[in-house]
């Protein structure tokens, strides 16, 4: 629309010297988003294009060239294909962590939902004291995680913990909550549902107040039980906020670095070692090893984009923009 | 640019360095000559990885004392926390900012960190001084590819900590010697004396005195094998399996294991753990030694059938080779490693000199710690001084934990462990 105007100027030998372009027109709004592209490619483009390289080489720390000071280390490392995902794909850990990872993130998420649903029909009717819950349930939001991981860890320290004392001062023996693989498991699941429900909660109160009254009115009108216009307004109408909030919710939850690795450090024994905290200890642990970090990140990130599109395609199929 | 020092300073003090890269400096100020200390000036930032409670204090009235005596230098201390510094260290000397000039390395990281070319070599320069006064295995520590990256300020080991009263209790009078005896004393602790015989502390470091009790080690490094996994290792580890099994270790924590088998100990809760003269100030500080400091017992680690033997630990002082004040930060070395120093730092903490004549002065021995664990030193285990050194622990850490949880007996678990170490060690064979 605008090379239209543009091009009905009558070509003279003033008009030469600048070339008729939407960019010559429009160049503040090119000049106004360059920041943000800028940025884009410098923050985002640039390290992962350099992850990516990376990953395809076999860069590590005693590989790579540096100077500091008197000493001058040489640059040694070399392209290796595909060979870091190869042995990655192809190691016994792999499919162990993918799996624990696919349960800890499925089993938290629906864990995020349920109770953020639950929570937010609560705070959505009229009652007392309740911008007082509101603020009580937005708490574990607002403090950082690796503070709560940190409480959490010696909430449920074995011995010196409070919920086991608790636990045993109602003449129940403790439990091995951090020291033994499944409770392991459950904990750290218990403090991600902790930390992660207060944004479903408030995303979704969200969404409930968008829904219009009228609706739940028309249908109390025609004799509709509660049960039926949670299932039939509610849901639906909630429907392209959850989309969003749980595909949110999935990236996070499987990348969740914090809770794992403060609370149980991927133990006991690597059993809640998800695959970030996996492939952080592989590469960062002694010696870095750049190339095969990369090659986790890439492969994680490839992941996450498959399980995105797969979402979104569904989503669409049943009909909503997304 | 960063600040450097002037090429001269750099040619004059580190004659020896092979590639003195001195393309990047640029001169900042001309450098005193070494015979006049005090007139050196500039800025140390010193990174400690001491107890910030126990320790810290008394480290940072050492740098006042330094500060008295070098005016011109100020010294910026930086507490960080032992756990975190490898890693935070590693990434500021890698980005190129942020690191400090000078670094209180543990002993296995020393070989690691110069490898990577982040640590300036000391060999003729002020901060090495009287080298041969050094006993020999901290010194090694500090050594890498035939030249000295760190000076050791600490050395220590693992001792065998007990509390004398409940043993008394179980009737014994005397720590045990071997492996069996730890047994034995951990079970009369445990029916009569009303107490835990034995906390474990589930973490790899701790794994080796029974590793080595047995005859068995890591690594062979001179033969370049990994013997993790051969059978005087795994003797050692079915050791620790049994002391579990047959209830002569309380069941072990496995998070905050140390904090856990440390609370328990200075609580009264436990009669023995394994633990360093790091804990010293802790356990004298604790519920039962507070008022009878005489209960707190300290013996070499029991024998196996091959010998007592526990890893030498300690720490080092390494200079940043990117250090923007390499003349004031030698000079700190020098004063903080010097025997003075390490014998009023063992006065006040009874953490162990490295210099020999620091045992003899009567600062270090007004301490009764430094002579308890004389005995306990003897039997210190020189450990593999490689750059890998700081990777071994994490698998064996892991493997461990499942024996401790009950999920992989010691023979499969070491066979983990070795399979691991063979992917980090190339070229080594099992």
């Amino acid at each position: 629309m605008t090379t239209q105007v543009v091009d009905t100027a009558a070509p003279g030998p003033r008009a030469r010297g600048r070339r008729p372009r939407a960019g010559a027109r429009h160049w503040y709004a090119w000049a106004m988003c360059a920041p943000v592209v800028i940025v884009t490619l410098v923050l985002v483009g640039y390290p992962l294009a350099r992850g990516v390289y990376l990953s395809l080489t076999d860069a590590t720390e005693a590989t790579m060239g540096r100077t500091i000071g008197m000493n001058t280390i040489p640059s040694t490392y070399e392209f290796v294909g595909l060979s870091n995902y190869a042995g990655i794909v192809t190691s016994a850990e792999f499919l162990t962590r993918l799996g624990w990872t696919v349960t800890w993130t499925v089993v938290c998420v629906a864990l995020h939902y349920g109770l953020g649903l639950g929570l937010a029909m609560l705070l959505n009717r009229p009652l007392r004291l309740r911008s007082l819950y509101r603020v009580l349930l937005v708490l574990p939001w607002a403090v950082p995680a690796f503070v709560s991981a940190f409480i959490w860890r010696y909430l449920l320290n074995g011995e010196f913990g409070v919920v086991n004392a608790m636990l045993r001062a109602a003449g129940l023996g403790g439990i091995d909550w951090l020291d033994d693989p499944l409770w392991a498991k459950v904990s750290v699941i218990a403090v991600n549902v902790w930390l992660g429900v207060p944004f479903m909660m408030l995303a979704l109160l969200g969404g409930l107040q968008a829904i219009p009254r009228e609706l739940y009115e028309a249908a109390e009108v025609d004799g509709a039980t509660p049960w039926r216009r949670f299932r039939h307004i509610t849901l639906p109408g909630l429907r392209p906020v959850a989309g969003t909030v749980v595909l949110l919710g999935t990236i996070w939850t499987f990348n969740q670095f914090p809770v794992i690795y403060l609370v149980t450090r991927g133990g006991p024994g690597g059993s809640s070692e998800i695959l970030v905290t996996y492939a952080y200890r592989q590469a960062f642990e002694g010696i870095r090893d750049y190339s095969g970090s990369a090659a986790w990140g890439v492969l994680i990130l490839a992941l996450l984009v498959v399980m995105a599109v797969v979402y979104r395609r569904a989503l669409r199929t049943r009909g909503e923009a997304w | 640019m960063r600040r450097g020092i002037s090429a001269a300073a750099v040619a004059a003090a580190l004659a020896l360095a092979v590639s003195a890269c001195g393309g990047e400096e640029s001169p900042r100020r001309t450098a005193a000559p070494a015979s006049d200390p005090a007139a050196v000036s500039g800025q140390v930032t010193w990174w400690d990885t001491s107890d910030a409670t126990n320790e810290a204090p008394v480290f940072q009235e050492v740098i006042k004392d330094f500060t008295a005596k070098y005016p011109k230098i100020k010294v910026d201390y930086v507490n960080v926390p032992f756990a975190d510094a490898q890693n935070k260290f590693k990434t500021a000397a890698q980005s190129g900012s942020g690191a400090p000039d000078v670094l209180r390395a543990e002993v296995g990281w020393v070989a690691e960190f110069a490898s990577l070319g982040y640590l300036a070599p000391l060999d003729g320069t002020p901060a090495l001084d009287k080298p041969e006064e050094f006993l020999p295995s901290p010194a090694g520590s500090g050594k890498y590819a035939g030249k000295t990256y760190a000076v050791p300020q600490v050395t220590d080991t693992l001792g065998l900590l007990y509390n004398k009263e409940l043993l008394k209790k179980a009737g014994h009078d005397a720590p045990p010697k071997t492996f069996a005896e730890l047994k034995q004393t951990a079970l009369d602790v445990k029916s009569k004396a009303g107490a835990d015989g034995l906390a474990l502390n589930v973490d790899a470091y701790f794994l080796l005195p029974f590793i080595y009790g047995e005859g068995g080690d890591l690594l062979d490094v001179a033969g370049k094998k990994i013997t993790v996994a051969a059978p005087p290792s795994v003797a050692g580890v079915k050791v620790v399996e049994d002391l579990i099994a047959s209830g002569a270790a309380a069941k072990p924590a496995i998070q905050d294991s140390y904090t856990n088998a440390e609370t328990a100990f200075k609580e009264g809760k436990v009669a023995m753990i394994f633990n360093g003269p790091w804990s010293n100030t802790d356990n004298l500080g604790g519920a039962v030694f507070k008022d009878d400091p005489d209960d707190f017992g300290v013996a070499p680690v029991p024998a196996g059938s091959a010998k007592a033997g526990s890893p030498t630990g300690g720490h080092d002082y390494a200079v940043y080779a990117g250090s923007g004040d390499l003349d004031a930060s030698y000079l700190f070395v020098r004063y903080m490693a010097s025997a003075e120093t390490q014998a009023k730092i063992a006065g006040k903490l009874g953490l162990l000199p490295t210099r020999r004549p620091a045992y003899t002065m009567p600062e270090a021995q007004a301490n009764p710690m430094i002579a308890k664990w004389r005995e306990p030193m003897a039997a210190a285990v020189e450990r593999p001084w490689i750059p890998e050194g700081g990777q071994l622990f994490q698998p064996l850490l892991e493997g461990y934990q499942k024996l401790a949880a009950g999920q992989r007996p010691a023979g499969p678990m070491l066979g983990d462990v070795a399979k691991a170490y063979q992917g980090l060690l190339k070229g080594w064979s099992l």
